[in-house]
């Protein structure tokens, strides 16, 4: 215990007295630890952005999509109570609808085109659906007795006068019986020049415009690792039940570039490493060198030859494990500071932790780096016979 | 029954082989013995193995041939580990250039041999170094790096390093060699009496036969054999070290 702690103390004094040439080999080791933990915090967090662009799209990981092939003679509401039951019976939480619609607002001129959708409020979940103003659809929203609507900034200008979604406005919608419809939220633009798009409750839309509405897509987010199952079991039950859907089977993993880079960013962080330690096995040589003195005297106090090499080899591990904790802490420092709104457009909604498994390997790293720097000195140091030593 | 000394060279060679191929005998078979607390004093020129002699004493060294037993254990059994604890636990070493580590004080140097004792000593070190610099008076130098002290006080430092762990034996190698006179003596007077109270033997290794004078008994090395002499009392030696005689009592040994 005591040969221990002893040995971490010297090592500590040691560094503290050659602070100057040590701090200097450290910061390479320190910058590489920065790189190797930072970086792969960065790439999880641009994965993790870029997943939640995709599921934005396509839903979350993993979603099937299911395209309607027909369904006879069935109505969407019959086409949707059908695929409802099969949901129910798989236990599949999140389903969703993705019907067309084919709406006309009051006002509206010729040519001018809504992209219209009727979703149930499973969607917003399914496709991490963010809004700029207001809300999503909630369960009670079915209820309410007129339509509500969750719509893009085109439509509020084109539509509202521009009224921001918060005041609620409300649009007429044309049909055998008009309705007037309550704005209840805006959600972001996919993208510049986005025209005119509106959501509206499926079974509101089914109400109000028996017709107009196709119940031709369907989204189930189903777990990663029944996906496939899912994809074989549902055109199956859905046939069963009377409607033909395709159902897709899951997307490749979109991440795997991503592997590649963080492999190819661990590589060069390795490498910096690598360098860092060359660098202290300079300065720890030199070091040994001009202290072969003291290594004699300490010999003179009763130090053996296992304590000398102990106590040589914990220098540069302590130095580089001390030089891996400044490095995680500026890399936690640096992706907690970065403005993630202003890179990546939108905020994250699931941020990811800070990697502690990057944050380990990078320490691991630079205690193994020390740890070899700091053997071929040890070696040299037990090597020196004491006499020679106390005389040099 | 006599009691085991602590410290028994019996018939003690050191050899060692030159890059030419041929042997330099450093020490011929020297016998000594130390009695707990007893100082002694060895004598000689430079280049007469007076150093290897103290080096072999303190278990830095290992003689060629012949027996070193430490309290009556021969030390030629010991494993490098066992020899490193009980250099560490025995003895103390004051070096001629008081060999003090540079970049720590006072209170760090003397400390570090404590970093190798174990219980007590070690969780304690900095009280202990505090004890051992306050008794050689330097108490209110703790934090003082050795470039900022005088020599004798660093020899002070390096003394009271010595005595920290409390070691059975302190072997002083020329610890006057860098010193003025007074402050010679004054710092012999130091080692003289720290060794005295603590019970420490000393073995002090020196050319100045003033200093020698002071000791129990003193011997002469020569040609690397070990002579037992009997120098005038130390007032006198003091007043006129060159006017010092030597009286050889007995002669031991002569060299082949």
């Amino acid at each position: 215990m005591t040969g221990v702690v002893g040995a971490i103390l010297e090592a500590w004094d040691e560094l503290r007295i050659h602070r100057v040439r040590v701090l200097l080999a450290l910061i390479g080791v320190a910058c590489a630890v920065t790189a190797i933990t930072g970086i792969t915090a960065a790439v999880t967090m641009v994965g993790q952005a870029m997943q939640e662009e995709t599921e934005r799209m396509t839903g979350r990981d993993t979603t099937l999509q299911a395209w309607s092939m027909g369904s006879g003679q069935m109505s969407p509401a019959e086409v949707d109570a059908a695929v409802d039951g099969v949901a129910e019976r798989h236990d599949i939480s999140y389903h969703s609808v993705q019907a067309t619609a084919d709406l006309k607002v009051r006002g509206a001129q010729a040519g001018d085109y809504v992209e219209w959708s009727a979703v149930d409020v499973d969607h917003g979940t399914i496709t991490r659906q963010g809004m700029e103003e207001g809300r999503w659809f909630s369960d009670a929203d079915t209820e309410r007795l007129a339509p509500v609507l969750v719509v893009n900034q085109a439509f509020l200008d084109a539509y509202a006068d521009g009224a921001p979604a918060t005041a609620h406005p409300t649009v007429v919608i044309e049909g055998e019986t008009p309705v007037a419809a309550t704005v209840i939220g805006e959600i972001p633009v996919q993208w510049n020049d986005e025209g005119p798009r509106a959501l509206m409750l499926f079974d509101q839309a089914m109400h109000w415009f028996p017709d107009r509405v196709m119940a031709d897509a369907y989204r189930f987010w189903v777990p990663p690792e029944l996906a496939e199952q899912f994809a074989a079991v549902l055109p199956r039950d859905l046939a069963a039940a009377g409607v033909l859907f395709d159902v897709q089977p899951p997307q490749e993993d979109p991440l795997v570039i991503d592997r590649v880079l963080q492999y190819l960013v661990l590589g060069v962080g390795g490498f910096a490493l690598l360098l860092g330690g060359l660098g202290l096995l300079n300065i720890a040589l030199v070091t040994v060198r001009y202290r072969i003195r003291e290594i004699g005297i300490r010999r003179s106090f009763g130090a053996t030859s296992g304590r000398v090499f102990f106590g040589v080899l914990m220098e540069s591990v302590v130095a580089t494990t001390v030089a891996g904790v400044v490095g995680v802490v500026v890399a936690v420092a640096i992706i907690k500071n970065i403005p993630i709104d202003r890179i990546f457009g939108r905020p994250i909604d699931d941020l990811p932790g800070f990697p502690f498994d990057a944050a380990l390997v990078g320490m691991a790293c630079a205690i193994g780096i020390g740890a070899l720097a700091g053997l071929i000195p040890a070696i040299y140091a037990v090597r020196v016979k004491v006499i020679d030593a106390i005389r040099y | 029954m006599t009691a085991t000394p602590l410290v028994d060279l019996q018939g003690v060679t050191r050899h060692v082989e030159l890059p030419n191929g041929s042997t330099l005998e450093i020490l011929r078979g020297v016998d000594l013995t130390v009695g707990p607390g007893e100082h002694v004093a060895i004598v000689g020129r430079s280049g007469t193995g007076k150093s290897t002699l103290l080096n072999i004493l303190g278990l830095l060294d290992s003689p060629t041939s012949g027996e070193y037993l430490l309290e009556g254990e021969p030390v030629g059994r010991l494993r490098s580990r066992a020899l490193a604890r009980r250099r560490g636990d025995d003895f103390g070493f004051v070096f001629q250039q008081f060999n003090l580590l540079q970049g720590r004080t006072a209170l760090e140097n003397v400390a570090a041999p404590l970093l190798y004792a174990r219980g007590k000593q070690f969780w304690n070190r900095t009280r202990l170094a505090t004890q051992s610099l306050t008794r050689v008076g330097l108490g209110e130098r703790l934090d003082t790096r050795p470039e900022k002290l005088s020599g004798g006080e660093q020899q002070r430092v390096a003394i009271a390093r010595a005595l920290v762990r409390g070691p059975r034996v302190i072997l002083a190698d020329e610890p006057t060699g860098a010193l003025d006179v007074e402050t010679g003596q004054a710092i012999m007077t130091l080692l003289d009496d720290a060794a005295s109270e603590t019970g420490s033997a000393l073995v002090t290794i020196t050319h100045d036969l003033a200093i020698a004078a002071r000791a129990d008994r003193q011997f002469r090395l020569a040609d690397g054999v070990l002579v037992p002499i009997r120098l005038d009392a130390p007032a006198a030696v003091a007043e006129n070290a060159a006017a010092a005689t030597i009286a050889v009592a007995e002669t031991a040994r002569q060299t082949a």
